[in-house]
């Protein structure tokens, strides 16, 4: 039986990875995902886990500890924030790229400077051209949910890469919400047991990880990752399916939000898409046909699938939480994706880019209302005012 | 040369799941000085054999003696003819620096270009694996 408890978003993790019981976590502690490394610290401290729990000094370790213990052939978890992804950094590419289905979360926080601890998406964001697949969360229940759906997606024959799973800094991580917490046995028979494909610790079968790689076949191993980020979309929604028959659930690549007769929509990810379904409904409330598609799969980017949700529509919004600086407009990475998979798909509508929310600058209500009706006003026009808004800055 | 594998084919990650798979690569090939083996000299102390980096000295291991390198894996680093006792001893005599083609040397360094002509047959590999 499954039971409701009040969680916060990074004690949601940690209470996932407790029913997962990896057999390594490796992990520092950085602001605000420090809450999950602390829960499940007492995890092991009580004897709730068979985890080996390596205390490191430094992110770089951390990730390097995880890539050699998944090598080893162990089921490993971590967690980080912002500055701790950063100093990961080149053991992040090692991960995807030594094929480590490690499981990570990654509570987003604005990465600085000037040094800042709250929430915006600039964090993750660095990360989308790593070779990891990355979810979004739009609440502690779905931080939890997602935890759990990535262990099978990264351990996933034709995928093994690693996973990140994004909740929104201290909006979603500290807040204490209603979870829905699995029976333990439940979740244990979702995961399964771990069955490492190379282990180096089969000695029967000795083998080498990460040697040296030159112009010879370095490009057919890139070729392969290419492969299995193909394969990880189609294995995302098989274990969704699965993960949703089973816990009642309603995880696909992302969700649509009185999206199917709507004029014009906002595409918000993590804790802003729950903001902006309250603003959908009271505009709906007054007769305007206003939707929100709120992305959960970000890597691999599923263009196809967005374009054909979003085509019936006459203008769209895109809220973005970070900026990808000098990029065309000064825009965000979210905008840039879609435009391109819009245009590669001969769809033209008029889409508009809102950065918002920087080092967790609230986003109100009326702001995304603001937003909606702009859009609406797009729609009209049949163009966008201004490409790139930076909404709730001071002039 | 072999011919190279396409993606399909190779293992995922650049792993490779076979032990000993170093003696694929003859890095013999990175070499400019080629050791000479001076047979007389050879006191068979085995230093040489102690210190190279790969397993490049060659040993007939029945009469405990150093026979030769093998130049299929010998990068010619030179480090068997600065440990060799025989060497040092000629040098402390001669006082004079390490000549790369003194014959009164065990180990000489000559300059790989010097042996072109010579071919493959120089080359021994021994089947360790």
């Amino acid at each position: 039986m499954s039971k409701f408890e009040a969680l916060t978003g990074d004690n949601a993790v940690a209470m996932a990875m407790r029913q997962i019981n990896p057999d390594v976590v490796a992990a520092y502690p950085i602001t605000p995902q420090t809450e999950t490394v602390e829960f499940f610290a007492e995890y092991v401290a009580d004897g709730l886990v068979d985890t080996e729990f390596v205390c490191v000094e430094s992110e770089h370790s951390a990730m390097s500890a995880c890539v050699g213990a998944s090598a080893a052939g162990a089921r490993v978890m971590t967690a980080t924030s912002a500055n701790g992804l950063a100093l990961m950094w080149e053991i992040v590419y090692i991960a995807a790229s030594l094929r480590c289905p490690i499981v990570m979360s990654v509570v987003n926080r604005a990465l600085s400077g000037p040094i800042n601890i709250h929430c915006d998406h600039s964090d993750v964001m660095g990360m989308r051209d790593s070779g990891w697949i990355i979810l979004f969360s739009e609440s502690g229940q779905e931080a939890y949910d997602n935890t759990i759906q990535a262990v099978r997606i990264a351990e996933h024959p034709d995928v093994l890469l690693p996973v990140a799973v994004c909740q929104d800094g201290f909006i979603t991580s500290h807040a204490m919400e209603r979870v829905e917490v699995y029976d333990d046995s439940d979740v244990k028979a979702f995961v399964g047991a771990y069955g490492p494909r190379w282990p180096l610790l089969d000695l029967e079968h000795p083998k080498t990880y990460g040697p040296l790689d030159f112009y010879d076949y370095y490009y057919e191993h890139k070729r392969q990752q290419v492969e299995a980020m193909e394969h990880a979309q189609g294995v995302i929604l098989e274990m969704a399916e699965e993960f949703n028959r089973k816990f009642n659930r309603d995880y696909g690549l992302f969700e649509p939000y009185r999206l199917e007769d709507a004029e014009v929509a906002v595409i918000a990810a993590n804790s802003t898409a729950g903001t902006a379904k309250v603003v959908v409904d009271a505009l709906r409330a007054e007769g305007l046909k206003v939707g929100l598609l709120k992305p959960r799969v970000f890597r691999p980017f599923p263009a196809q699938e967005l374009v054909d949700a979003l085509r019936h529509l006459k203008a769209v919004a895109v809220m973005d939480r970070s900026i990808s600086f000098g990029a065309m407009d000064n825009a965000g990475p979210l905008y840039l994706e879609l435009v391109a998979a819009l245009a590669a798909h001969s769809v033209h509508m008029p889409v508009a880019d809102y950065v918002y929310g920087l080092g967790g600058r609230d986003i109100r209500p009326g702001e995304v209302e603001r937003v909606f009706r702009q859009t609406l006003e797009m729609a009209e026009t049949g163009q966008a005012a201004r490409r790139v808004t930076y909404l709730g800055v001071r002039e | 040369m072999t011919q190279l594998k396409g993606w399909r084919e190779i293992p995922i990650g650049g792993m490779i799941l076979a032990a000993g798979s170093a003696v694929e690569y003859r890095t013999g090939g990175w070499r400019a000085f080629r050791p000479v083996f001076g047979e007389t000299a050879c006191i068979h102390c085995m230093q040489c054999w102690l210190f190279c980096p790969d397993s490049s000295i060659l040993v007939d291991v029945e009469n405990e003696n150093m026979t030769g390198f093998d130049l299929a894996y010998c990068k010619g680093c030179g480090i068997c003819a600065s440990v060799c006792p025989v060497n040092a001893k000629v040098m402390r005599e001669t006082g004079e620096a390490l000549k790369r083609d003194d014959s009164r040397l065990c180990i000489r360094m000559v300059e790989e270009g010097k042996f072109k002509e010579q071919g493959d047959e120089q080359i021994r590999s021994t089947d360790w694996r």
